[in-house]
């Protein structure tokens, strides 16, 4: 058996355990409950899908070490192999299952597990289906290599984007709806997720749309680059005014209880774009910020709740601001200076302690009578002088979202933003360039403080109460994970990250259980194929994907490390 | 005697004395060096001689154990290396650093970061006086991708991608961009052909008299150094063996004899 054989056996085998993983947990059953393709396919048995389609794009792939191309029939049958092998592993996993009963040691090693997986045909047609099935799926991945690129990407794309219009069905179903376009909504839409019809119109439409894009696309970039400047800022204003518009409209447009996602999902996009100047800016990798959060939070929280224990001036939400930014400055500067001759590693460790360091002195008896531990404070004012409303907390929220992402691009291409860059690019050679590494680096977790100060006082101002538990490492965690999923230094990416990682399981109450094992099965696959996010800065890409001939440049020569001999006198 | 490093023919950097110890090891000792304004200066010595950790000291990557470095009427010790750049002393390094993953013109605007006066709120809010600066730092970091010879179509490029020469290039444009008077070049031809060595020659030349600099460079390349230095400062061990014109760094025992060993004085 050749190289590529091999490898194509080996992705099947890795599939298959990751199908047999994603079974055993639970879930493929706990997903079945919603469609994707209503009464076609669920939720639940896209899993096992998607990974035979991987294995066998995987499969047929190059391999590059010994720099064998797949091609022809060759990349269908390695596919095919790969896929086989795979639906043959979760043959197996469903023959098991209902020979033995294992449910004492994996409990979600049901009989329904099972009979999904086998399409509910039994043990022979059923193995049959998965095998067969298999190496047509992996099939149907490898012949991505065989098409054109223009149209594998188009294909690849529209399928993802299919799959997360399905996803965000509770979503755009309840915006059709509120818009009056119900007849709409039920063409497109039905037991949680697409109708047959919905589903071939989006991926028809967004294939046509990608594959416009990439081989014409360069011929309207070229005419908008083209365009006089006045014109070309003009399109873009108007391309603004729609956006702030939609974002006005949208609590009403998403109703009373997605409104509550929305909000959500807006605190997330203040503190991810707060985090980016820390990390994305300044190369600054700090795994505390929940600490800014907690501070904001709890500092709204005492000036402004009846129910505070022993400081109590009752202030508005907006009177309370100030102070917290005056708050976020101080911590900032906290956090900061201690860590100003850290670098790398070692500044995530320190800053990771500060985050547990915020939560323990909440919950302590000695900070108590001030925050009052572990019972929290309670009813804290809302910011708008309306009775608790999602719906009206929004705009507070779209408020800030909006002030931090244009100080973001504004700083981004200024003087301070390069002076950050160039800090993360090379802290010394950045001060010997003139940068003054210090103060750029407190100013830099300054502000990062002030958004994530910001951001927990809304949460606050939103929820009406705190408690220390609403501040473990998990809220720095997802705002890391969504400025990387998004794409570092990116707004946009911050934004599409913080729908992703927070939106999503929030509309989707079976992610919420699987929360932390999709993060880190993301995490992992981008890294591994996107490392510069979904919506990179053009900046973040070239460090990623500079050119892989870094070494055949000339290696790095110098006479004082090589000894080269120097003697011409 | 204190030197005058101020009047307009004296030096315009005195080192007087300065020794570096890194615990038992000492990497200079009681090195005296003046650099005359508007020269070219040469550091020379084998590997290992003390070379860069002088460099170092010049430029506030080190501070001296002991000793003294005047520069322009200031000393040097003790001060922080952006203090330094913002003094006028600009520097290029051994092995280029650029800030890879930044555009070539950004690079370049960066260096002009002590000269540009644009608060942290004032970009922020992008104020007039912001966007005006802003454009300025711009027009003066194309003059000197200019002047050091970057084609204009590299601009937008970013600095990891250039061609090895042209980052040689561009380090030196970024040092330029903060006006220095005196500039530093750790082996500015470092890797290069004979053909590359020779044009940065004669930029460097070409740069020292258009733009009024002082120009100090460590050099392995004999050739170059000869070629281009007014006076050379051999250092051997940590200490400085011999200071003079080409001409008599060429004729001197003392220099061959660390270069090429005993054999070849006697030979």
């Amino acid at each position: 058996m050749d190289l590529p054989m091999r490898r194509a056996l080996f992705t099947g085998l890795l599939g298959g355990l990751a199908g047999v993983h994603v079974g055993l947990v639970g879930m493929i059953d706990s997903f079945q409950g919603r469609d994707t393709i209503a009464d076609l396919i669920t939720l639940g048995s896209m899993l096992p899908l998607l990974i035979l389609l991987l294995v066998g794009w995987r499969a047929a792939s190059p391999v590059k070490s010994a720099q064998l191309i797949p091609t022809g029939a060759r990349t269908f049958i390695l596919g095919a192999a790969a896929g086989a092998t795979a639906g043959l592993i979760l043959a197996a996993l469903a023959a098991l299952i209902t020979a033995v009963n294992l449910r004492w040691i994996l409990v979600n090693a049901t009989p329904g597990l099972a009979e999904i997986l086998q399409f509910g045909q039994g043990l022979v047609v059923g193995s049959l289906i998965l095998i067969v099935g298999g190496a047509l799926l992996g099939l149907a991945g490898a012949s991505l290599h065989v098409v054109p690129p223009a149209i594998a990407r188009s294909l690849a794309i529209a399928f993802v984007v299919s799959l997360a219009v399905a996803l965000l069905e509770p979503f755009l179903g309840a915006v059709l709806r509120n818009l009056g376009l119900d007849a709409v909504e039920e063409v497109f839409f039905a037991g949680g997720g697409l109708t047959l019809v919905g589903a071939i119109v989006v991926f028809g439409l967004t294939a046509a749309g990608i594959y416009a894009w990439t081989t014409r696309g360069e011929g309207a970039r070229e005419r908008v680059a083209a365009m006089p400047a006045d014109r070309r800022r003009n399109a873009k204003l108007i391309w603004y005014g729609v956006l702030f518009l939609l974002l006005l409209a949208l609590p009403q447009l998403v109703g009373q209880r997605l409104s509550e996602v929305v909000g959500t999902v807006g605190l997330y996009v203040l503190l991810g774009l707060g985090l980016n100047i820390v990390v994305g800016f300044a190369g600054l990798l700090d795994l505390g910020y929940v600490a800014f959060y907690a501070v904001g939070a709890y500092t709204t929280a005492v000036l402004t709740s009846p129910s505070s224990p022993v400081f109590a001036p009752e202030l508005p939400f907006w009177g309370a601001l100030p102070f917290v930014i005056i708050a976020a400055a101080l911590i900032g500067l906290m956090v900061g200076t201690p860590v100003l001759r850290l670098r790398g590693d070692y500044l995530a460790i320190v800053t990771l302690g500060f985050g547990e360091i915020a939560r323990t002195i909440f919950l302590s008896a000695w900070a108590q009578p001030a925050v009052g531990g572990a019972q929290g404070i309670l009813s804290i004012p809302p910011p708008l002088p309306f009775e608790r409303d999602p719906q009206a907390i929004y705009y507070p929220i779209l408020l800030f979202c909006i002030i931090a992402a244009v100080a973001a691009t504004s700083l981004a291409s200024s003087r301070v933003g390069r002076a950050w860059n160039a800090m993360r690019e090379d802290e010394s050679v950045a001060e010997a360039t003139g940068v003054n590494t210090t103060v750029y680096k407190l100013l830099a977790f300054m502000l990062g403080a002030a958004f994530g100060c910001l951001s927990g006082a809304l949460f606050a101002a939103k929820i009406g109460v705190v408690f220390p538990q609403s501040f473990d490492i998990l809220v720095s965690i997802n705002a890391l994970a969504l400025i990387i999923l998004g794409g570092m230094g990116n707004i946009a990416g911050v934004v599409v990250g913080a729908i992703v990682l927070v939106g999503l399981p929030e509309l989707l109450r079976e992610f919420a259980e699987y929360r932390l094992l999709i993060y880190g099965a993301v995490l992992v696959a981008m890294m591994l194929l996107r490392p510069e996010g979904l919506l990179p800065s053009r900046q973040r890409q070239a460090e990623l994907h500079e050119r892989e001939s870094d070494e055949d440049q000339y290696a790095e020569t110098s006479g004082e490390e090589t000894g080269r001999p120097v003697v011409t006198i | 005697m204190p030197v005058d490093t101020t009047a307009d023919s004296g030096p315009l950097l005195h080192a007087e004395k300065v020794t570096m110890r890194f615990g038992g090891l000492v990497a200079n000792r009681d090195v005296d060096f003046t650099i005359p304004r508007g020269s070219i200066v040469s550091l020379i010595g084998p590997n290992g001689a003390g070379k860069t950790t002088f460099f170092n000291q010049l430029t506030g990557m080190l501070t001296p154990t002991s000793g003294d470095i005047v520069f322009d009427g200031a000393s040097l010790v003790g001060r922080s290396p952006h203090e330094i750049v913002e003094l006028g002393i600009g520097r290029t390094f051994q092995n280029i650093r650029l800030f890879g993953a930044m555009t070539v013109l950004a690079n370049v605007m960066v260096g002009r970061h002590t000269r540009m006066k644009a608060s942290w709120w004032a970009s922020l809010l992008k104020l007039p006086s912001v966007r005006v600066e802003e454009e300025a730092t711009r027009q003066r970091a194309r003059e000197l991708l200019q002047m050091v010879g970057l084609k204009r179509r590299y601009e937008e490029d970013w600095a990891r991608n250039l061609p090895y020469g042209d980052q040689r290039r561009l380090e030196l444009a970024r040092a330029l961009a903060s006006d220095p008077k005196l500039l530093l070049l750790d082996e500015p031809t470092a890797g290069m052909n004979p053909g590359e060595t020779q044009q940065m020659t004669g930029l460097i030349k070409r740069l020292r008299d258009e733009l009024d600099l002082t120009v100090l460079l460590i050099e392995h390349d004999m050739k170059v150094v000869m070629g281009i230095s007014e006076r050379i400062t051999v250092l051997d061990y940590g200490e400085k063996l011999a200071e003079g014109t080409p001409e008599e760094i060429r004729a001197n025992p003392a220099v061959i004899e660390a270069y090429l060993g005993k054999q070849a004085t006697s030979a």
